[in-house]
This record gives C-alpha cells, sequence and structure tokens, in this order.
C-alpha cells in the first residue's frame, strides 16, 4: 500500500513536469515550422545585403547625385530570354553600354506581341556576378510595373540606371539579364 | 555429372564471359580527369593532395584498429586494460586533424578564388537549358542554335527485344553526341552566361571544372580558357524531368583561326537560312515531301514527349493520334501550338525553320491514322506566326 | 540490482491496476501503448520498408545492368529513384532508430515505459497510412514523385506530374510521426530517469538518441514548412519558388537544406550511440573518452545548422559563401574525428571477441570512416564542382547511410535480440549475413567511386558505355546485397521462434540496466524504478 501511494505522487510530480517539458516542445515545433516561413523574408533581406542569386532594387531608386568617376568605365551588358509560353520577341535594343560609376544611362528594350490573345508580361530581372546586383542601381524600369500587349503590339521600355561609385573595384563586367514571363493567369486569379 | 550442375556451370561461365568480354575495359577510367584547362589540372591537384591524406589517415587508423585485432584478442589470452579517459590525448586528436585541415583548405582557397573570377573575358556565350536540350547564343553575333542529342533512338531504345538488348550496335560516342556542339576558341577567357527555361538544369563539362547550375529565371556565370583544341564531352547534372540523361553538353575548342573561319560560316549560314525561309515561303511541297521531312523532324524534337508512335505518355504528355488538336482543331491553331508552346511544351518558332514546321504539323495531321488529308505550307506557317 | 528484486518488483506490477492488461490478437497491436510492443512494430515495419525500398532499387540497379533502356521508361526509373530514397530515408532507417528508441531507452534509464504511451501508439499507426499514400501514387494516372527525393522546385512544382499533392500530405504525416516520437523520447529522458541517473551517468545510447530527438524537433517542422510552399506553389498560385512571381527556385534548395543537412545527422548519430554501447562490450572495456564523446555528438548536432549550403555549391553563390561554407563543412571532421579514434582507443588493448554485434560494429566503423573521408573530399568546394551530382556523391551518401546507419541496425538488433525474444540467435547463420553483406556492399558501391570521377552523373536512366563494366559489378553487387537481407529475415525468425535460452546478460562485457532484467524482457519492467549510483 505503502509503495503504491509513493508511485501515485511520482506520478503525479511526473505528469506535472511531462506537461511543462510538452508545451515547450510544442513551442519549438511551431516556431520552427515559422522559422521556415520566415526564411523566405529572411532570404530576400541575405540577399540583399550579400547579392546572393543577383536580385536588384525592385522599387525605383532616386538618382544620387555624388559626383561620376571617370577613372573608372564598367561594361554592362543586356541579355534577355523569354520564358516557355509567351510569344513575345524581346530583346535588347543595344546588348552592351560602358559607363561611369555615378554616371546615368538610358537604354532600351523592344517587345512585341506575336500572339492572338492580350498577354500580361513580367520581365524579371538577375544581375551577374551576384556581387554587383547591389550596385546597379535602377531610376525606372519596365521591371516594375506589369506590361500589357495587345495582339500585335509593339512597345519599347526603357530602362533608366547608374552603377554606384561604390562598386567593387575588381568588378570591370557586369550583365543584367531579364526573363520575360506571362502572368496573364497569375494577374486574374 | 548431373544436369543441375551443368546447368550451374553453364550460368557461372555464361556471366564471367559477359563480365569481361567487354571492350572498354582499356578505356574504362579510375581517376577524376586531368583536364585541360589550369583550373581544372588545379582541381585536379587538390582532388589527388586530399585522396592522399586520406590514405595516410585511414591507414593510421585502421591499422591500429586491425593490430588491436589481431593482438588484442580474448582468444590470445589479451586481458583488456582499464584506462578509458585521456585529456592529453583527446586534445593531441583534436590539434592534429585541424592542422591538416588548415592545409587543406589554404590551397582550396586559392583554387576557389581564381574559379570565380569571371572578369576579363574574350567571348560571351549565353547558354540556356530546357527539357532537354542546350540554346547556345554567341553574344554580339547573330549567332544561336540549339543543340540536340544526336544518338538515334534505335540505340537505346531497347524494350521490345531481348534482355542481352537487340537495340541497333551503339554508336562510339553513344548518349554523348549532339548535332550542333558548341564552338570556343583555345586560349581565350570565354564566359557563360547560364540560365534555364524551365527547371534547373546543370550545365558540366568535366574537362574544364565547370558545372554551373541554370536557375529559371536568373544568371550564373562560368569561365573557362582552353589550352587544347579538341572534342570535349559533358552532361546535364541535375534531375530535370523524364529525358535528364539524354541531354549531353558537346564543346569543340577550335585554334583562335579555325574559330573565327567557323564564326564566318555561322554568319553566312545564318543569312543563307534566311534567304530559305523566303524561299520557302512561295514553295510547295508534295504530301511525301512533307510527310518526310514531318517524320524526320517529329522524331528529332517532338518523339521524345509525344512518343513515336503519337501515344505520348499520359497525363504529362498528352497523346497526338487522334487528339483534338491534331485532328478535331484547326490547322492554324495546332500550328500557333507549335510556334508558340503552351504550359510544359516548349515554343518551336525559334528552334525550327518555316518548312519544318510546315512539315511537322503535317506530319502530325496526317500520321497514325489521323488521316486528315490537311498539307500545311510554309507561308501558312508564315501567316500563323504573324496574326 | 539483482534478478531476484526486479522478479519481485513485477509481481508488484501485476497486481497494479493501472497497467494495461496485454491484449491478445491484432487488438494487442492496435492499441499497445507498451513501450516494448511499440518498439517492436516500428522495428517490423522498417524493416518491410527496407526490403519494398530494396526491391525498387533491384529494379534500377536491373535497368543499369547495361547501356540501353531494357526494362523500364526513364520517367518511370525517375519515379523509382525518388521513391527508394524516401522509402530509404523516411520509412527504413528513421523508423528503425526509434524502433531502438522505444525499445531500449526506458530499459536503459530504468523507466517503466515512455513518458507518453497512447502519443506513442499514435506516432506508430499513423506511419503505415503515410507510406500507403506514397506507395498508392504508383498506381495512379499521374505516376508516383518522380522529381527526386530532394524534390527541387520548379521540377517538382509547375512540372511535376500530379503526384506532388500525394508527397506533400505523406511526408506531413511523416513529419508528425516523427515529431511525436522526438518529443516522447525528449520528455522520457529529462522525466523518467531513475533516482541518481544524472545526465553524465547516461549511456552513450541514450545521449545520441536525447541529440537526435531534439534535431527532430527543430528541423521537422521546417521540412512540414517547405512542403507546404511546395503545395501552396503547385495548386494555389503561391510564387514562393518561382520567378515569374518574384520567387526564387534557389530559396528551395536553401530552406530545404536547411531541413536536409541535420537530417543527414538524425540518420547518423544514434548509430554512434549504438556502436559505442557495442564496441566497449565486446573489447571489455569501458568506452573511451565518454564526455569527450558526448560533447562531440553536440558538437556535431550544432555543426549542422551551419553547412546547408555544401549541397548548393554549383547553385551560383557568391565567394565569401562558398568559402564561409567549405570551412564549417570542413570542420565537421574534427568531432567525427575524436569519435573514430575514442572508438579505436576502445578496442585498444581490450579483449576482444569478435561475435556478430562486434562484427557489424567493426565494420561500420571502417566502412563509415570510408564514407567520412569521401565527404571531407566533396566538402574541399572547388572540387565538389567535379563531384556534384555524379556517382561519387551517391557512393558516399551509401557508404555512410547503409554501412553507416544500416550496419549498425544490424548490429543494434543483434545484439539485443537475446533480450527482445529471449533466445539467442543462430550464430553462424548470422555470420553468412555478415560476411554476404559485407563483400556484396563494397562490391555495390566502391565502384560507384570510381564512376563519379569518370564523369556518370546521378539519375540517369542510361549511360554512356564507357560506364558499362562498372555498372555490371555494381548491379552485380546490388543483387547480391539484396538477397542477403533474405538471411536477416531467417535469422530473426528462426531466433522468435526458438533456439537456445538466452540469459539475462548474454555478452559477458556488457554493461548497462537492460541486463539486469530476465531475457526476454517481461512486459513491464523497473515499475519500481532501480537505484543507481
Amino acid at each position: 500500500m505503502d509503495k503504491g501511494t509513493v508511485q501515485q505522487t511520482d506520478q503525479q510530480i511526473n505528469k506535472a513536469s511531462n506537461s511543462k517539458v510538452i508545451k515547450k516542445l510544442v513551442l519549438v515545433v511551431f516556431a520552427m515550422f515559422g522559422f521556415g516561413f520566415a526564411l523566405v523574408p529572411l532570404y530576400d533581406v541575405f540577399c540583399d545585403i550579400t547579392g546572393l542569386n543577383g536580385k536588384t532594387n525592385d522599387v525605383a531608386v532616386t538618382y544620387a547625385d555624388n559626383g561620376i568617376d571617370s577613372s573608372r568605365t564598367v561594361k554592362v551588358q543586356f541579355i534577355t530570354r523569354t520564358a516557355q509560353g509567351i510569344p513575345w520577341k524581346f530583346e535588347p535594343v543595344i546588348n552592351e553600354i560602358s559607363v561611369h560609376p555615378g554616371e546615368m544611362k538610358f537604354v532600351n528594350f523592344y517587345a512585341k506581341n506575336n500572339a492572338q490573345r492580350e498577354i500580361i508580361g513580367q520581365a524579371v530581372p538577375s544581375v551577374s556576378p551576384g556581387l554587383a546586383a547591389g550596385y546597379f542601381q535602377k531610376i525606372e524600369c519596365f521591371c516594375f510595373t506589369q506590361q500589357p500587349l495587345m495582339p500585335g503590339e509593339e512597345v519599347e521600355m526603357g530602362l533608366q540606371f547608374y552603377v554606384d561609385l561604390e562598386l567593387p573595384s575588381e568588378i570591370t563586367t557586369l550583365t543584367l539579364s531579364y526573363t520575360l514571363y506571362d502572368i496573364t493567369d497569375k494577374n486574374d486569379a | 555429372m548431373n544436369r543441375g550442375n551443368q546447368c550451374w556451370l553453364m550460368g557461372a561461365w555464361l556471366l564471367l564471359t559477359s563480365l569481361f568480354s567487354s571492350s572498354a575495359w582499356a578505356e574504362t577510367q579510375l581517376n577524376l580527369t586531368k583536364g585541360v584547362t589550369a583550373v581544372s589540372r588545379e582541381v585536379y591537384d587538390l582532388h589527388m593532395l586530399v585522396l592522399y591524406i586520406c590514405t595516410a589517415i585511414g591507414i593510421v587508423v585502421f591499422g591500429a584498429m586491425f593490430w588491436s585485432m589481431i593482438f588484442h584478442r580474448k582468444s590470445k589470452g589479451a586481458k583488456a586494460a582499464d584506462f578509458h579517459e585521456s585529456t592529453k590525448v583527446e586534445i593531441l586528436w583534436t590539434a592534429i586533424p585541424i592542422v591538416i585541415l588548415i592545409a587543406m583548405a589554404v590551397p582550396a582557397t586559392s583554387t576557389l578564388i581564381s574559379m570565380e573570377d569571371n572578369d576579363n573575358s574574350e567571348v560571351t556565350i549565353q547558354i540556356t537549358g530546357s527539357q532537354w536540350k542546350w540554346h547556345y547564343k554567341y553574344f554580339d553575333q547573330d549567332i544561336e542554335y540549339y543543340s540536340v542529342l544526336s544518338t538515334p533512338r534505335e540505340q537505346y531504345e531497347n524494350q521490345n527485344g531481348s534482355f542481352a538488348g537487340n537495340g541497333a550496335e551503339k554508336s562510339e560516342d553513344y548518349l554523348l553526341e549532339v548535332d550542333r556542339p558548341l564552338v570556343i576558341p583555345a586560349n581565350k577567357k570565354v564566359r557563360f552566361l547560364i540560365t534555364s527555361d524551365d527547371v534547373i538544369h546543370s550545365w558540366w563539362v568535366p574537362a574544364f571544372a565547370v558545372k554551373q547550375d541554370a536557375n529559371p529565371g536568373f544568371i550564373n556565370e562560368a569561365w573557362t580558357n582552353v589550352d587544347l583544341p579538341g572534342i570535349y564531352r559533358g552532361q546535364c547534372a541535375e534531375l530535370c524531368g523524364k529525358d535528364h540523361g539524354f541531354m549531353p553538353i558537346v564543346v569543340e575548342v577550335k585554334s583562335a583561326a579555325d574559330y573565327d573561319t567557323w564564326i564566318n560560316e555561322q554568319n553566312a549560314l545564318t543569312a543563307q537560312a534566311a534567304d530559305a525561309e523566303l524561299a520557302s515561303l512561295s514553295a510547295s511541297m508534295s504530301k511525301d515531301e512533307l510527310m518526310q521531312l514531318g517524320e524526320s523532324t517529329y522524331m528529332a524534337h517532338c518523339a521524345a514527349c509525344h512518343q513515336p508512335t503519337g501515344l505520348g505518355l499520359p497525363p504529362t504528355f498528352p497523346a497526338l493520334k487522334g487528339s483534338a488538336v491534331a485532328v478535331q482543331g484547326s490547322v492554324a491553331d495546332h500550328i500557333s501550338l507549335v510556334l508558340n508552346g503552351k504550359g510544359m511544351m516548349p515554343p518551336f518558332g525559334k528552334q525550327l525553320s518555316l518548312k519544318e514546321i510546315a512539315a511537322v504539323v503535317t506530319y502530325e495531321r496526317n500520321a497514325w491514322g489521323n488521316d486528315t488529308g490537311d498539307l500545311v505550307q510554309s507561308s501558312d506557317v508564315k501567316a500563323a506566326g504573324e496574326e | 540490482m539483482t534478478t531476484e528484486t526486479i522478479n519481485e518488483s513485477l509481481d508488484d506490477t501485476h497486481n497494479d491496476d493501472h497497467h494495461d492488461h496485454k491484449m491478445t490478437g491484432i487488438k494487442r497491436w492496435l492499441y499497445t501503448t507498451n513501450h516494448k510492443d511499440i518498439g517492436t512494430l516500428y522495428l517490423w515495419f522498417s524493416f518491410i520498408m527496407l526490403l519494398t525500398g530494396g526491391a525498387l532499387a533491384m529494379v534500377i540497379r536491373a535497368e543499369l545492368f547495361q547501356p540501353g533502356l531494357q526494362i523500364v521508361e526513364p520517367d518511370f526509373f525517375n519515379q523509382l529513384t525518388t521513391v527508394h530514397g524516401l522509402i530509404m530515408v523516411f520509412g527504413a532507417i528513421m523508423p528503425a532508430f526509434t524502433g531502438f528508441a522505444n525499445w531500449m531507452i526506458p530499459m536503459m534509464i530504468g523507466a517503466p515505459d515512455m513518458a507518453l504511451p497512447r502519443m506513442n501508439n499514435w506516432s506508430f499507426w499513423i506511419l503505415p497510412f503515410a507510406f500507403a499514400i506514397l506507395l498508392s501514387s504508383f498506381f495512379m494516372e499521374s505516376g508516383a514523385p518522380n522529381f527526386g527525393w530532394t524534390f527541387y522546385a520548379p521540377l517538382s512544382t509547375t512540372y511535376s506530374n500530379g503526384s506532388t499533392a500525394f508527397f506533400v500530405f505523406a511526408v506531413h504525416i511523416m513529419g508528425v510521426s516523427s515529431i511525436m516520437g522526438a518529443i516522447n523520447i525528449v520528455v522520457t529522458i529529462m522525466n523518467l530517469r531513475a533516482p541518481g541517473m544524472t545526465y553524465m551517468k547516461m549511456p552513450l545510447f541514450v545521449w545520441t538518441f536525447f541529440i537526435t530527438a531534439y534535431l527532430l524537433i527543430a528541423v521537422m517542422p521546417v521540412l512540414a514548412g517547405v512542403v507546404t510552399m511546395l503545395l501552396t506553389d503547385t495548386y494555389f498560385g503561391t510564387s514562393f519558388f518561382d520567378a515569374a512571381g518574384g520567387g526564387d527556385p534557389v530559396m528551395f534548395q536553401h530552406i530545404f537544406w536547411f531541413f536536409g543537412h541535420p537530417e543527414v545527422y538524425i540518420m547518423i548519430l544514434p548509430a554512434f550511440g549504438i556502436v559505442s554501447t557495442i564496441i566497449p562490450a565486446f573489447a571489455r572495456k569501458k568506452l573511451f573518452g565518454y564526455s569527450s564523446m558526448v560533447y562531440a555528438t553536440a558538437s556535431i548536432a550544432l555543426l549542422s545548422f551551419i553547412v546547408w549550403a555544401h549541397h548548393m555549391f554549383t547553385t551560383g553563390m557568391p565567394l565569401f559563401g562558398e568559402l564561409f561554407f567549405m570551412y564549417c563543412t570542413m570542420l565537421i571532421a574534427v568531432p567525427t574525428g575524436v569519435k573514430v579514434f575514442n572508438w579505436v582507443a576502445t578496442m585498444w588493448r581490450g579483449s576482444m571477441t569478435f561475435e556478430v554485434p562486434m562484427l557489424f560494429s567493426i565494420a561500420f566503423v571502417i566502412l563509415f570512416t570510408i564514407g567520412g573521408f569521401s565527404g571531407l573530399m566533396l566538402a574541399m568546394t572547388p572540387v565538389d564542382f567535379q563531384y556534384h551530382d555524379t556517382y561519387f556523391v551517391v557512393a558516399h551518401f551509401h557508404y555512410v547511410l547503409v554501412t553507416g546507419s544500416l550496419f549498425s541496425i544490424y548490429a543494434g538488433a543483434y545484439y539485443w535480440l537475446p533480450k527482445w525474444t529471449g533466445n539467442m540467435f543462430n550464430e553462424s547463420l548470422a555470420k553468412w549475413h555478415f560476411w554476404c553483406s559485407l563483400i556484396s556492399v563494397n562490391l555495390l558501391f566502391f565502384p560507384m567511386h570510381f564512376l563519379g570521377l569518370a564523369g556518370m552523373p546521378r539519375r540517369i536512366p542510361d549511360y554512356a558505355l564507357q560506364f558499362a563494366d562498372f555498372n555490371k559489378w555494381v548491379s552485380i553487387g546490388g543483387f547480391a546485397f539484396g538477397l542477403s537481407q533474405l538471411i536477416f529475415l531467417a535469422v530473426v525468425i528462426k531466433c522468435i521462434k526458438g533456439g537456445e535460452k538466452a540469459p539475462a546478460k548474454p555478452w559477458d562485457g556488457a554493461e548497462g540496466l537492460e541486463w539486469t532484467v530476465p531475457s526476454p524482457a517481461p512486459y513491464h519492467t523497473f515499475s519500481t524504478p532501480p537505484k543507481v549510483d
């Protein structure tokens, strides 16, 4: 009998401390589930800081007039690609320009909708080397907005940019790529 | 000797002969390739350095283990010692590996830094992976083309044959050959800008020690500078769907002079192709011509998904035999689908000539009992493209 | 504590009405909350999954026996590799370790049962449903998942064959099961240790499971998160991993490997625990450097959170990222080395005998170390550009997981079979199992190193001619290894049916509370906690 009551109290103590530990662990589980999703914005912050994956700014910056470093010349190349299922012609008007850091430049991209339906396009930029992405500043870009084009419509779209004065000196060539996606369906939703 | 024994012997003999009969033993490669660039040789040296270090550590550790297994066994009367702790020893075998690791990290870091230096290239090539082919575009030149596996399907489709495989004799570069290789100059820094149209691929040529993922929507860079002209082969290295094993990479490295000649040739060919497109607009092809060209084009570009039988691999790859698009639908819609693609189907407008598209649409509308009788000409394709 | 007192306390427990009585037939297994029954269920389940995943691997090896497409279509080949990987990771290795945890942890720490017996029942019984869902997709029109067990987006989202929903649902259930199992292990170890058993007196086996359970609790929810994103990307129009909507496919890999790398250690740390139990028993000498083993295990677990991107060197990382992950990864070699050195030092000047559990443990140490060496080679970023996604990687992780984790599971199974069944197993049949496995597993996986170095990519259904010879050998090794595992089944069945009666402690060098109870272990043990000095 004695033994039994001792066990009983032991078990009550156990039950209480069990639920304390379980509560903590379940909290950790939910926190880590949340952390998985928190990694999405964290990843963007991380990319902004480090230039991982060559993501550039997706909102316009204002031109900071800090002078032009004419002692340096940086080659900026433009390449384009249309994703599957978007029958547009999409290419840069010029392939390559030379800029001095701090100097503002304006270039055009040509797009034509070859399909028989209206299509909303979205250009997604990527810069290589990734480290340079943070120094490539877009003042105005067609990639900030969606581009609806009627069947057969053609358009010249502008990009206004400058390369930051702080661009690491070992970078002399910078490539900007645009991939064009058809987001008509996503837009409906 | 009884029958059962004879069967066993026969079986064993067959197995042994089949194992050793292969003529390829001589070419079988055991080690990493040294490659043909400064970087690939550095990579090879690093590989050998780590391999030697690991072997040395292995000899010491396994040596000690086998020593105690042989001499410290109970059957030999070994009595167990009772030591089971020594901070000194623990510190020692923490510190020594750290020193070894540092010795390995130093050369690795310097190789890595040179691998990542993509600046000051003389030639830039945009490489795009798509299911399941590579597209090469020369920056600043009007040259771009797709590069597709050229091993005929008869060589690898053996399912209908016996287990031993009665497929056609395999060619020497089986599964490592393409219709149009990438051409680059020797002794020049060539930069690759790599991206993808659909899923992730990975462009890998072992001889250059270049392996870079092609991510849809993003570009990656890699570079090489090859010493030795020749033909180098590689494969897609990232699982990219059904025909991941069937999208090889072939790079032909030419001397600077040969490369310039090649560039001029290609520019001339591009101009000719444009002329041919114009000419095909006014020409009208017979059904036989269309069906013949259509079949070869279909086998090269469509059969991987829609299958030679036109039955497809539903539900991912729909059948064309008796399908809504190829039989009931209008010719214009059919052409538009081939030109522009839809969903997982890539657009072929950039890849095939007007004549080829006309032929392949004709073929699809008349083969496998789809006898619609429709004939499609280049001018129809042109018209559909402009609508 | 003597056997007599144990028996006395056993009688006590049978009189206590709060302990449920053993039911019979199928109900016993469906409703059981007994840690030993649940452990048995886990172990049988994992063995069935091992044979299932193995059967898929046999088809893969048959297809790769010679060049050309002989048996399966490329798309079905991808389904085979994917489901083989998923089953072996989530169905064979992880449940086997949970089975060991259930059987042995309460007996090793002197607890009457796991702390949360009813949840324990649930965490096992949802598992068969997860795998039924996964395997049933083979018979659906869409086919099984075909995007690799790493399910990289967008191959698994926009470009998948329609199996994504099944896959995600199955993974969710597996995750819930693992998390519940892990919570149970942590609570049991924290609250049910016998009086006097401080943390640093716990057997190393218990320590490794304790740390593993924490890893599971930390990373399985991240897996659940990433598959949920996959699901919404595929079916609900979100763009986590789709560049068109502002997402990034490489981010998928970051999140996946943030789970994936600790997951690798979830599958190897318990193996360390098992081997660290067995080697001292047959060397008749205490484990060398117990506390350094505990710290090494903990530091491997911590390091596993900051090395994930070494799976992604070719995705286009900036230089400093590559350097950071290279250095961190190389650092893991240090605590892992400490473990190997400690095992060797335990054997050194011992008094060794070579029963089957010891044979598997020694094979584990040697072959796992070989897998560790290739891991070190893979850690070197510049060379990884050549090794990545080739058969060299396949060889590496099979050395670590088959001759590592699986061999340790066999070692543990042979070591505790007498305790579980009350009978000694057939030693010579078990030795056949060991030697056949040892020889065939090396024929199976060693040539894969050469194939990878020569340039054969992984996950391809057909290959160039220069890879033909080694593939033939690898396939033969594969079939032999697959068949050898049936010997194990025979040993276990024979052992359950009968055999020489096992004493309470059949191995004379064995230590631990589990050997103080009779063999077979009674249904209820340690209802009164033993006293540990």
